[in-house]
């Protein structure tokens, strides 16, 4: 009996797994937790502690360290992938709310929010490097391929202020819309994508030959029976072939799927209710949602740009990443 | 041309869809240059927008102790507001070269016009007021014709029709817009008969008149009203509470079937009683109860937690409304300058009632102007004091330009000229 419970099991397992499972990791940012899901079985493994008011989440290179933003605990905790056991904090900064990780590994660049800086942290010795003071209400942080520009948008300011990361000196300053949330780069580090959630509007900012950025496009939205004020771009996520933007839409429920090449909305796939980041699959094959009011996840199938489940996780979901290769 | 140098601070790069571009290409590349070489801010707009001055005059009159102690007046009420606004202004004058700097006047009624003329000799042009209706448009009128007045308090809704000045910006909510936001409420709710109890005083009539025409709006039905007269002295101190409970349930006796009690008390002399004592079990909305209000150190939503901390840490105690609503004329003003590169009243006014300006200011959806009468459009909180309730306006209730023109006075409903 047991030997054949466990081997339904194991045929479960191997038929449901594709050859690259990894781990999901969701931030809730009011239930305190981070809920951990298997990307083949789509199954929720662990729901952990992560201290209070957690958003913004990511993930180290060899996936074995993951980082969160302890908001109301003005620090960022550093978790073990395996164990889920806090293994030390890092010092961030007043009210961390969105960071982004240098591709190598090391430093992490911190948007404190009530600070009106940016706090960049070294994640090997655990000391931070350097505080850049940029616009009122930092958030969105985005970071060129190359590591040379870390972009911070400040949402008060409504500025997407582009920081050296050799010297930590804003360079340049280009005005977007009203409340800029997040900042994506294209793989190939052309452009720059900066969401406006109250603008309702995504600039599309790119380097001209002297190496200045500015908006060569704004990417607006429309969907028939919605208010144009429930149309609020807040998380946004570009495929490494540069083909497809995809960006959540707050309280619209919809994630909008736009043609990168010609900066046309061509769909809108709904979601659960405010959808605010997203995350790729390392394969690209899925994208995940948080939907912070219906507490779950969805996961769109990317090629096919339909949703085809929605997950239940912790309280108010707000941040996602997804364990690499 | 202004010079200004922020190490560190970097260039503002003017984005395609800018309304107008303030200096010819060819010049921008010559400063673009010599920033890149010297690692040095250079301002490339015009030297009229580099240093912004703005006042704050807020007339204090004489009252009575609230019904409530938590509405204690602050001392530094709507200076706070200011404060902030032109913390947050300068954070981004910085990346720009411009610099902003408020000056804060508390005047009594009296000398009000004599302080207002102080700041108008020191060239203050753009200034925020905090007064009554009469007086604000005193200033209006007393203004040069180079100044914007920005009103932060008043809600007189004339102000926004026959009795408008185009010079002034109304901030503040008129009277009208808050008793729409309760009304869509109470309609949406299917809480369409109304027991209307309204104060003697005049604007306490006013305020009622608000709420007779927001009921007939939105189909709402007004079964019974009451006037309570302000005869002077009825505080809950010591036990005042037991007059009070005695009182209410037999001024609010014997009316018609109603589903709600709205209190229109604008001189805050009993509202505050009517929660709990009237005779029937009826819930309170209006200047009780339900409050329509611009902020609430409760309201928490569209990042306004944020807005919370960074004014608590700055003043240490809530943000009130009149704190709101003075930050957010700082802000209009900042934004304009930010957007325009201008600093001249005249060029400030045109972009703030033109379709391009859009503010964010913790509601969920972009603040704007209305160009006939330049009110600014905003969502109102529905407060019960520990939460907000609710937001109008509510789902359902469209307009075809802007669901925020279904509060207050549309284009057809205002009788102002002066913007035209």
């Amino acid at each position: 009996m047991t030997g054949r419970l466990l081997a339904t099991v194991c045929l479960s397992v191997l038929l449901a797994s594709p050859a690259w499972a990894n781990k999901v990791f969701v931030s809730n940012e009011r239930g305190n937790t981070v809920t951990v899901i298997d990307s083949g079985s789509w199954e929720v493994l662990n729901e952990f502690p992560a201290g209070n008011r957690p958003r913004g989440i990511t993930i180290s290179p060899d996936g074995k360290l993951l980082y969160v933003c302890a908001s109301d605990d003005d620090t960022v905790r550093v978790f073990d992938t395996e164990t889920y056991e806090q293994l030390y904090t890092l010092p961030s900064g007043p009210d961390p709310e969105l960071f982004i990780l240098n591709p190598s590994g090391n430093p992490l660049y911190i948007a404190n929010e009530d600070d009106n800086l940016v706090t960049v942290t070294d994640t090997e010795n655990h000391s931070v490097i350097a505080e850049v003071p940029v616009g009122v209400e930092p958030e969105g942080m985005g970071i060129s391929p190359d590591g040379k520009w870390v972009v911070n948008t400040s949402e008060t300011t409504n500025m997407a202020h582009f920081i050296s990361t050799e010297d930590y000196l804003i360079k340049h300053n280009v005005l977007v819309d009203q409340r800029p949330r997040y900042a994506q780069f294209s793989a190939d580090g052309k452009k720059l994508f900066v969401t406006a959630e109250i603008g309702g509007t995504v600039s599309v900012i790119e380097f001209d030959e002297e190496g200045t950025p500015g908006i060569t496009h704004k990417i607006r939205f429309e969907v028939p029976g919605v208010l144009p004020e429930w149309l609020q771009p807040v998380g946004a996520k570009i495929t490494a072939d540069g083909k497809w933007l995809f960006v959540a839409l707050g309280p619209a429920n919809r994630v909008a799927v736009v043609n990168a090449e010609t900066n046309e909305v061509e769909k809108y796939i709904i979601v659960g209710q405010r959808v605010w980041q997203l995350a790729f699959t390392p394969d690209e094959k899925y994208l995940l949602t948080t939907n912070g009011n219906s507490n779950d996840i969805t996961v769109i199938d990317v090629e096919a740009q339909e949703a085809i489940k929605s997950i239940q996780v912790g309280q108010q979901p707000w941040g996602v990443v997804v364990q690499p290769n | 041309m202004a010079v200004k140098c922020w190490e560190g601070v970097g260039d503002i790069e003017h984005s395609a869809i800018r309304p107008r571009r303030l200096v010819s290409r060819p010049q921008c590349l010559g400063l673009r240059l010599v920033s890149s070489i010297l690692m040095m801010f250079v301002a490339t707009l015009p030297a009229a927008a580099s240093e912004i001055q703005a006042a704050v005059l807020r007339i204090d009159y004489p009252a009575l102790l609230p019904l409530s102690r938590l509405d204690l007046p602050e001392e530094d009420r709507a200076f706070a507001g200011a404060e902030l606004a032109t913390e947050d202004n300068n954070t981004t004058g910085r990346f720009l070269g411009h610099t902003f700097e408020t000056r804060t006047v508390a005047a009594t009624p009296e000398n009000a016009l004599a302080e207002f003329q102080a700041l108008v000799d020191a060239g203050y042009r753009l200034i925020v007021v905090l007064a009554g209706a009469d007086d604000l448009n005193a200033l209006a009128d007393a203004a040069p014709d180079d100044a914007l007045l920005l009103n932060a308090r008043s809600g007189d809704t004339s102000l926004r029709s026959e009795n408008c000045r185009a010079n002034v910006v109304h901030v503040a909510p008129s009277d009208a817009m808050r008793a729409d936001a309760v009304s869509q409420f109470l309609v949406w709710k299917r809480w369409t008969d109304w027991f209307l109890i309204g104060g003697s005083n005049e604007k306490d009539l006013r305020l009622a008149e608000a709420y007779r025409k927001a009921a007939e709006k939105f189909g709402a039905q007004i079964v019974e009203e009451r006037t309570f007269q302000d005869t002077g002295g009825s505080r809950v101190s010591d036990s005042g509470h037991v007059l009070v409970q005695r009182q209410i349930p037999t001024f609010t006796q014997k009316s018609s079937g109603h589903d709600v009690v709205v209190a229109a008390d604008a001189s805050d002399v009993f509202a505050e009683y009517l929660p709990y004592h009237t005779w029937d079990a009826a819930p309170v909305a209006g200047a009780a109860g339900l409050r329509p209000v611009t902020w609430a150190p409760t309201h928490e939503s569209w990042g306004a937690t944020q807005m919370q901390r960074r004014f608590e840490k700055l003043a240490g105690r809530h943000m009130g409304e009149e704190d709101y609503q003075t930050w957010l004329a700082l802000r209009i003003l900042g934004e304009a300058v930010t957007r325009t590169g201008q600093g001249d009243a005249a060029a400030l006014r045109d972009y703030i009632l033109s379709e391009e300006f859009e503010l964010a200011a913790f509601k969920g959806v972009p603040v704007t102007v209305r160009p006939w009468n330049g009110q600014v459009r905003q969502p109102i909180l529905l407060s019960n004091g520990r939460m907000t309730v609710s937001v109008s306006p509510q789902e359902g209730f469209l307009h075809q330009a802007s669901v925020l023109d279904t509060l207050g006075l549309d284009a057809p409903e205002s009788q102002c000229k002066e913007f035209q």
